[in-house]
């Protein structure tokens, strides 16, 4: 990819524009308080920073991001009782005790690979004579949140670089260590961690979020690339993404759709979160000029124009946090499931009132743009605080659903019918 | 040396608890570099004093399974099991806070801390009296040094955080910045 150089120039932009503003408001604020007029000479804070665009007011100073427990909760402290999911479906413990468990993928051989953002494992949840266990199959790593799997092969994905373990299924009592296949990737920490998946046209596709809240950025960043499963080839697919923790494609028309989280403290209920569908390589979804496809940013969209990105196809509620999402072609749920998309939200930190918390069900149109969007699995918020928290979904073999709780280091099962124990 | 020695005595008296050892016996090892009643008194090793609950147990956690890497605290947290990383953090809570420098700090180099502390809206996460909030530490009255070394441990991204937050909050302070702050810092009131 281009220039690194680039990067300091156009973050410093940003900074300037945020400086500018802040400046602007603190003129009009007689009554700010009197160390703040000592304060030395413009200093904007970091582009990564979350705090970047907040108001003053006393609610938002009450904001932060919310860190989950480090501890996994044993089984039995698990908040299984308090999930509900539609009349029908039944909701299980598939394992639990893995920090932080984040993104999933599936073997062929029916194990199921679990990335972390807060440590610094994989996990695979192993499947055998009708037991499971968790082991970990790969530690040390930075930021392992993305997992994708084909054809034997495990990718991982870190803060900065991409590696593969082949035939991971047959090693998972004494796996190799993980080689890297593509590193050309910034390190930033804002948006830096990331969902990986591979395409029908076998690729690998992977994000760069923005660095920051909401910031001017080179050319490395706010992007979803894609690339051969060896790392050569990469491209960029989708511009202007904020920052993408779930995708999948439309089994029909086998377009990308993509979660993006907007900016945060624009308001209590605007930005929403967005669902998005590339219909061809290229295209620009707007950030962070643009956000859900009709607010002009306040800052950073001056003399721009949303009708020149792409619109959102759904709305996903402000600051809710979407990120896994698949399409779901099983057999096992009823027929009006078919080709919907499941969404794990994975709950807001920047709203008074928190929202989210929750996987969501999103039923498309025949051309593929949203017709609805239900509650499906709620409860992991109780008393505007996180009992849990889902990160990603994903389908077994037998049309089952898995769930991760990165609160609780656990991955739920959701089946549909008679509960019976899971199998694959 | 001495470090080393003081880990390997620490390490033999939590690593074998016997059932009858309150949590305070198990911890007179951790006060004797941190300080017995909150306030350290060791170079670079903090006060613990007051300390958030979640903020400690994740500390502790990132010690046990070596995502922070010092080798003494690795040492001693290897052994210790995910209940007694709850009970040392909350036991922590539980000590009195650090007790403020005897001087008053210099008022010129307290307004320009005070100054940066505001532009970098440290008491947004940290709390206005910077005693923090849940998994965000009460930094107030920190040892001066300790602060200095952890925001450019922060600053190079040679101390991972949890989360990314501090990496990129220091991002744009400069090395004499960090002095002023670490200075402010232990000296509020």
């Amino acid at each position: 990819m281009t220039d690194h150089s680039l990067a300091p120039r156009s973050l410093l932009l940003a900074g300037a524009v945020f400086g500018a503003l802040t400046f602007g408001a603190a003129a009009q604020q007689p009554a700010a308080p009197p160390a703040s007029g000592a304060a030395p000479a413009a200093q904007p804070l970091p582009p990564g920073s979350p705090l970047i665009g907040r108001p003053d007011n006393e609610a938002a100073a009450k904001l932060a991001p919310v860190a989950p427990p480090p501890l996994p909760a044993s089984a039995d402290k698990l908040p299984l009782a308090k999930l509900k999911v539609p009349a029908g479906f039944n909701v299980e413990v598939y394992a639990a005790g893995m920090a932080n468990a984040r993104s999933l993928a599936l073997g062929d051989k029916g194990t199921v690979f679990v990335g972390s953002r807060l440590v610094d494992k994989v996990y695979a949840i192993v499947n055998k004579d009708g037991k499971r266990s968790v082991k970990v199959i790969a530690s040390g790593l930075y930021r392992p949140n993305g997992v994708a799997f084909k054809d034997g092969t495990l990718y991982i994905a870190e803060l900065s670089k991409v590696s593969k373990i082949d035939k991971i299924e047959d090693n998972l009592d004494n796996p190799p260590k993980p080689t890297v296949i593509y590193d050309k990737l910034p390190k930033d920490e804002a948006h830096g961690w990331k969902f990986i998946a591979i395409g029908p046209d076998g690729k690998l596709y992977v994000p760069v979020g923005q660095p920051g809240n909401n910031v001017l950025h080179d050319a490395d960043h706010g992007q979803i690339r894609r690339m051969n499963l060896d790392g050569s080839g990469a491209e960029v697919y989708a511009l202007g993404v904020r920052n993408t923790v779930g995708f999948d494609w439309n089994p029909e028309t086998k377009q990308m759709y993509f979660t993006d989280n907007g900016r945060d403290w624009l308001s209590e209920t605007v930005p929403e979160d967005e669902l998005n569908r590339v219909t061809k390589a290229g295209e620009d979804f707007g950030a962070p000029y643009c956000y859900q496809g009709n607010i002009i940013d306040q800052e950073l969209g001056w003399g721009k124009n949303c009708k020149d990105y792409t619109a959102p196809v759904g709305l996903m509620g402000p600051h809710t946090a979407a990120l896994g999402m698949r399409f779901y072609t099983g057999s096992m749920f009823p027929k009006s499931y078919r080709n919907a998309i499941f969404i794990a939200r994975h709950g807001s930190w920047n709203k008074s009132q928190k929202q989210g918390g929750d996987v969501v069900v999103v039923k498309l149109n025949k051309d593929g743009t949203v017709k609805s969007m239900e509650p499906f699995m709620t409860g992991f918020l109780e008393d505007n605080k996180y009992v849990g928290r889902p990160v990603d979904v994903m389908l077994l073999k037998d049309g089952s659903m898995l769930v991760s709780d990165d609160w609780n280091g656990a991955v739920y099962r959701v089946s549909y019918g008679k509960p019976k124990v899971a199998g694959q | 040396m001495y470090k080393t020695i003081t880990a390997v005595l620490v390490f033999a008296s939590i690593a074998v608890p016997s059932n009858a050892e309150s949590i305070q016996e198990r911890a007179a090892a951790c006060l004797a570099c941190h300080g017995e009643r909150g306030t350290s008194e060791t170079e670079n090793t903090p006060s613990l004093g007051g300390q958030q609950a979640p903020y400690a147990l994740i500390q502790l956690f990132m010690f046990r399974e070596k995502l922070r890497v010092f080798e003494p605290m690795n040492e001693m947290a290897k052994p210790l099991t995910d209940d007694d990383l709850r009970a040392f953090s909350d036991f922590i809570a539980t000590l009195p806070k650090p007790a403020p420098p005897a001087d008053a700090g210099d008022p010129a180099r307290m307004a320009k801390g005070q100054a940066l502390a505001q532009q970098n809206r440290c008491n947004s996460c940290h709390n206005t009296d910077y005693s923090g909030k849940e998994n965000v530490p009460r930094i107030a009255n920190q040892r001066e040094d300790y602060l200095a070394k952890t925001l450019a441990e922060y600053k190079d991204n040679s101390r991972h955080g949890y989360d990314g937050t501090m990496a990129d909050v220091m991002q744009p302070i400069a090395k004499e910045q960090i002095a002023d702050l670490a200075y402010y810092i232990a000296h509020v009131r």
